[in-house]
Order: C-alpha cells, then sequence, then structure tokens
C-alpha cells in the first residue's frame, strides 16, 4: 500500500517534509516510527487522516500519516 | 508595605493608599477585576469617567520565580462592554513589584481637552502635561522617553489608535530590548486614551527586591519549578525553537486553521508562514530565533525576525498574528505579515483583533483575499493616519462586519475569535463561548488537551468532555493569571506533578502564608464568579455566551463539523 507520511519540527532535520511510502499491509504507525530512526517517546502527535492516531493505529492504502514532536504554543 | 498608588484625571491629583486588607492576598488579574468589579459602575459607558484603568504586577513579581514577571491590566472593555483582564510582559511589572506597588489605579478624566503623561516612582506618581508626543507611534514614544528620562525608565503607552479611542487600541509596553509587548486585547488602550494619558513612565529608583518570608523554602520551591519548565518538552524545546508558531501546520493538519474568514478549516500556504519556515528564515537573516519577553523568562517563546537585509522587522512574532494575517485573509508572504505586526505595535492596534478584522474586511470587499500590500496601506494610510475608514476598521471584527452588512462575523461578545476553529476543536469554542472576555483562547486552551496530549486527551471533534475541561483550564487560569506567571507554564503545570506544588510552595515562601491546591483553585473559581457577575450587571449574560449563527450552520472542512453545543449545554459550564 501506499502512505503519505509528513514530518514536522525538529522531525524534518537530516530527514524529509514529506514522503509517499510504500509499506506492507498491516503495517502500524509504531513500524513507521521506528523505521524513521524515532523511539516512540520521541513522539508527541501522531495525526492519521487529520485525525489523531495511535502507535498502534494501522495504516490502510492512501492514508496521510503525519508526526509531530511534543511541541505547543498559544 | 505595599501600597495602592492612585491617580484621579478628573481633578488632577494623586495619593498613596495603604493596600486595603481584602486585596492583601491577591496580585495580577485577582486584583485588577476586584478592583474593577469594587470600582466601576458596570453599565457605565467604557470611555467615560466613570470607567478605570489599573495595572497589578502578580503575586511571585518581581521575585526570582521564573517566567513571573507579567503584568495585568484591567477595566470595563469598550470592545465588550463586560470587564477585562490582558497581561503582558516587558519590564514595567517587574519595576513596579520592586517599588512595592501592587496596583496603580487611574480614575476619572480629565474635564478640558489637554493630554498628560504619568510618571511614577517610589515617592508616588506626578501628573505632567504632554504635548510633545501626541499623534507619535509607540516606537518612537519609547525612544523619547528613553531621551527624556533615562534608558532604564520603564513605558506603558499608546500609539494613535489609542488616542483616537478606536476599540481594537491596545497598551504597549516596553521590553527589555526597548521594543514592544502588549495588552492586546479588549480595547484598554482607548480606556487610556480616554483618560487622555499618552504614556506611563516608571522610574525604578529605589527599588528594593521584594521580601520573601522564607527565603530558603522560597529557593528550593522555585528551583524545582524552573526544572519543570525545562523539563518539559513544550516549555523547554518546542516553544525557545519554533515559537507559538509552531501551531500553524498542527491546526492545519488537524483541519482547525480557520481559513479565509472561517470558510474553511485548512490553507493551502501554510508552509510559507509555518513555524519550520519561521524559525530557518529567523537563523538565515541573524535574527534571534529564542527570546525573553522579560528578564527571569526561561521559556523564550518570543524571537527577533529580520528582513533580508538583516534589519529588525519585529518581534514577540505570534502564532495567532500570524495565523490571522496568513490563512484567515489567505496571505502567504510571511515578511509582509511581520512587517504588519510592527506596524500594529507602533499604531498601538491588537495584532488578534485586527487581524480577524481583516478577514472580514477582505469578505466585505474593502481588499481582496490576499492582498498583502493593500492590508499594509490600509494599516498605514488608514488606521495610522485615523481617517474614517480607519477608525471603522480601528473598531474590530464586529465593527467591520456591522458598517458592512457582513453576516459572517468570527466574535464572541464583540471580540474577535482567534485562531482555532471552534467546529473542529469544540473544547475552545466552550472557552470562546464562556469566557468573561470575550472570545479568548488564552483564558481557558483546551488546545492543549484537545490538540497537542498535554495534560491528557480529549477528542476535539465530539462534544464528550469539553465543558468540563474548558472549566477546569479557566479556573487554573484565572489563578495562574493572578501570579505574574506567563500562561505557557501550564503544558508543564499539566503534565509533571511537581511543578503546581513548587508554584504554590512560592507563593506560600514569599508571603509567609500555607496555601493548599485547593485554596488557588477556589482563588480562580472565585476570579470567575465576580468577573461573571460584573458582566451580567453590565448587560451580558448567558445570551450572549454564545458562538455566531455561522458556525451551527455552516460545515468546515475537511471534517464538514459543524458547532453543535445546546445552549443548556453550554450554560453547564457555570455549574461550580
Ligand atoms: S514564554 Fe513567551 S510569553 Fe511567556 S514569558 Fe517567555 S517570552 Fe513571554
Amino acid at each position: 500500500m501506499l502512505i503519505t507520511l509528513k514530518l514536522f519540527a525538529t522531525f524534518r532535520n537530516g530527514r524529509f517534509k514529506v514522503a509517499e511510502q510504500e509499506l506492507p499491509e498491516g503495517t502500524d504507525v509504531r513500524a513507521v516510527v521506528l523505521s524513521l530512526g524515532l523511539t516512540e517517546e520521541e513522539i508527541g502527535i501522531v495525526m492519521l487522516n487529520g485525525r489523531h492516531g495511535e502507535l498502534d493505529s494501522k495504516l490502510s492504502d492512501h492514508d496521510t500519516l503525519s508526526l509531530f514532536p511534543l511541541v505547543g504554543g498559544g | 508595605m505595599d501600597k495602592i498608588f492612585r491617580v484621579n484625571m478628573t481633578d488632577l491629583t494623586t495619593k498613596i493608599e495603604a493596600v486595603p486588607a481584602a486585596w492583601a492576598g491577591l496580585g495580577g488579574r485577582a486584583l485588577t477585576s476586584t478592583i474593577v468589579a469594587a470600582e466601576v459602575p458596570p453599565t457605565c459607558h467604557a470611555l467615560s469617567a466613570q470607567n478605570l484603568l489599573c495595572f497589578a504586577p502578580g503575586l511571585l513579581t518581581g521575585t526570582a520565580a521564573a517566567n513571573s514577571g507579567r503584568l495585568s491590566a484591567g477595566a470595563k472593555s469598550p470592545l465588550t462592554g463586560g470587564i477585562k483582564e490582558s497581561n503582558a510582559g516587558g519590564t514595567a511589572a517587574q519595576m513596579l513589584a520592586k517599588l512595592g506597588i501592587k496596583a496603580l489605579i487611574i480614575e476619572g478624566a480629565p474635564k478640558s481637552g489637554t493630554w498628560y503623561n504619568l510618571s511614577v516612582g517610589i515617592n508616588g506618581v506626578t501628573i505632567n502635561e504632554e504635548k510633545e508626543l501626541l499623534g507619535v507611534g509607540n516606537f518612537a514614544v519609547i525612544d523619547a522617553v528613553e531621551k527624556r528620562l533615562g534608558k532604564k525608565t520603564g513605558v506603558l503607552t499608546i500609539g494613535i489608535a489609542g488616542e483616537l479611542k478606536m476599540t481594537a487600541a491596545n497598551i504597549s509596553v516596553k521590553d527589555p530590548d526597548s521594543k514592544i509587548r502588549s495588552h492586546g486585547r479588549g480595547g484598554l488602550g482607548a480606556v487610556m486614551g480616554s483618560k487622555q494619558i499618552k504614556f506611563i513612565s516608571i522610574d525604578g529608583e529605589g527599588a528594593k527586591p521584594v521580601t520573601i518570608a522564607d527565603p530558603e523554602k522560597f529557593k528550593t520551591a522555585a528551583r524545582a519549578f524552573s526544572k519543570a519548565l525545562l523539563d518539559h518538552p513544550v516549555s523547554g524545546e518546542g516553544l525557545p525553537t519554533y515559537g507559538t508558531n509552531v501551531l500553524v501546520n498542527i491546526l492545519n493538519e488537524a483541519g482547525g486553521l480557520p481559513t479565509r474568514n472561517f470558510t474553511t478549516g485548512q490553507f493551502e500556504g501554510h508552509d510559507k508562514i509555518s513555524g519550520e519556515t519561521m524559525h530557518d528564515t529567523i537563523a538565515a537573516r541573524g535574527g534571534k530565533v529564542k527570546h525573553g519577553c522579560h528578564a527571569g523568562c526561561i521559556i523564550q517563546c518570543s524571537q527577533v525576525y529580520n528582513d533580508k537585509d538583516g534589519k529588525y522587522v519585529t518581534s514577540g512574532f505570534e502564532y495567532e498574528t500570524i495565523w490571522g494575517l496568513g490563512a484567515d485573509c489567505c496571505i502567504d508572504n510571511l515578511d509582509d505579515i511581520a512587517k504588519a505586526d510592527n506596524l500594529m505595535d507602533d499604531i498601538g492596534i491588537d495584532s488578534i483583533e485586527t487581524a480577524v478584522m481583516f478577514g472580514v474586511a477582505m469578505e466585505a470587499g474593502i481588499l481582496n483575499w490576499g492582498d498583502s500590500k493593500e492590508m499594509l496601506r490600509l494599516l498605514t494610510e488608514e488606521i495610522g493616519k485615523g481617517t474614517a475608514l480607519g477608525r471603522i476598521l480601528g473598531g474590530g471584527a464586529g465593527s467591520v462586519g456591522r458598517t458592512y452588512g457582513v453576516t459572517r462575523v468570527p466574535v464572541v461578545k464583540n471580540q474577535g475569535i482567534p485562531a482555532y476553529d471552534p467546529r473542529s476543536v469544540k473544547g475552545i469554542g466552550i472557552t470562546y463561548a464562556t469566557s468573561t472576555m470575550g472570545a479568548d483562547h488564552t483564558s481557558g486552551y483546551t488546545i492543549a488537551t484537545n490538540i497537542l496530549n498535554v495534560g491528557g486527551y480529549v477528542d476535539p471533534l465530539k462534544k464528550d468532555g469539553q465543558v468540563e475541561l474548558s472549566r477546569n483550564l479557566q479556573i487554573a487560569t484565572a489563578a495562574v493569571d493572578s501570579t505574574g506567571m506567563c500562561i505557557f507554564v501550564a503544558f508543564p503545570a499539566l503534565d509533571i506533578p511537581e511543578c503546581l506544588p513548587a508554584l504554590i510552595d512560592m507563593i506560600n515562601a514569599r508571603f509567609g502564608i500555607a496555601l493548599t491546591g485547593d485554596d488557588v483553585t477556589n482563588l480562580g473559581k472565585h476570579v470567575l464568579k465576580l468577573e461573571r457577575k460584573f458582566n451580567q450587571e453590565a448587560g451580558l449574560t448567558n445570551v450572549h455566551d454564545r458562538l455566531p449563527d455561522f458556525f451551527k450552520n455552516e460545515p468546515v472542512a475537511p471534517h464538514n463539523a459543524v458547532w453543535d453545543f445546546t445552549d443548556a449545554e453550554i450554560d453547564e459550564f457555570w455549574n461550580f
């Protein structure tokens, strides 16, 4: 399956802003996180198609996955 | 002993008063709101002699506590018609606290057309006639006051917007770099203008460190508090690196970034105005990525933004301003937004109200969507010169909507709705609806829990838990706003168990008292109820605790979310 992966803030350093990724069916968010060399603890916000997701969330074809470190403002 | 400095602009007298016993335990917002509630007739015209303007440093301001240097300003708001507290950084709060001034109260209004400045010092306040600086922008006022009275002088000033009593006018506070922070919201600059005071100077001569009842206990608590601030990823790393503007991309992904005057929830040009882009631009141009609005801020969410040639353009460049002129006005040119930010500081007009206003003005056809050059011209030539059109624009989003017959006007209690769409981030909608301040994200920042996973998680698209979330945050915020703390201490306070007790320990050590967590919560509740009572007596009832109709009738993309709270569900908020 093909997903769009978007990275934000410090996650972009040495990586990318956005990329298409071809992944095996049934891949979850955690596997993507680890494949980027990130740890679970570093993940602040997971967004899957504009809604909050979990590390356990399973990805489907054409999903957009966005990963943010813990950041905030106001 | 701390004192109250009182100025009467009707008979041009000043006096120093002892602090009434009932005010002794109060500071910041708790004190300004108590003063306004006690001394202002709720139904008075906010620009009349019956209103007053007061300033109060927080309970911890002037101490070594990190991030404790915020100043509260209070009055009846000419924008909302209700009570107003607006707090800001800058150098004034710590100077006032160290001079032992618990509050500065300015009442009455001159009977003649003469304008004045006030000089505040250890021995009291003097009222001086002011001629030279009338009609002058805030940056030049600060320069001139420093030349007259010395580099270290504290300054509170109003620009042309305040002089002309525009309801979006703010009060500017000099920061440690002689630039500007603002008591932004609610038109307090117009109240200062109605008293015909162009600026207030503060002479720190004779200032002493504030007394601490138990210095050892204070030191321990202050250390634990600072550690929590630095340990939390938001206050320790996110805010200093990207500033508040990191939110552009987050809200855009979440579909909660109000765009084109709140008609959709995502902005095509988001990347160009994002915190990530801004960070790289600032770094490449030799600006400052992090910067504090007052001495003792260890979070440093502010920044210095330079132009292509490395020359200063603006500082304290916030997400809400960038969102408003950016996504909401469809402008994707960060340099032009930065220029506008600087102009708004100089003119002395609230950057949130003005940004929301421009979205409505574009809808009204006053200028085209995305036309940043015309936006800059309207700021300089119309608002900045006080033309008839400028005064309509300077009245804020509601003013433009009424004048031009626009129905999509994002305001609550006539104050512009900032930066987070209440249909797709429902908790913040409850805050906008119920806040005693009118639409104000800072009064109960549910974005923390709805979007940022701070303090747990409450699904932004569902109604469940939002009223309770907003209530708890509004109560906590009313208490924090009374300490002189920057509201960003809430991020660690929501997640790190040692943070809040350390804050309370600092208050206890400072005054030699024994407040508990419950006492602090009760203070927050008390402040909200006091403000609510003032508003009700001023004619703002639960009927005004509502969002504009279009939020119910127009679904917002990408989630097709609508505002679906019933009136009774909203009114549940006040059940405490
Ligand atoms: S974190 Fe930002 S708003 Fe808060 S005190 Fe520091 S610079 Fe000011």
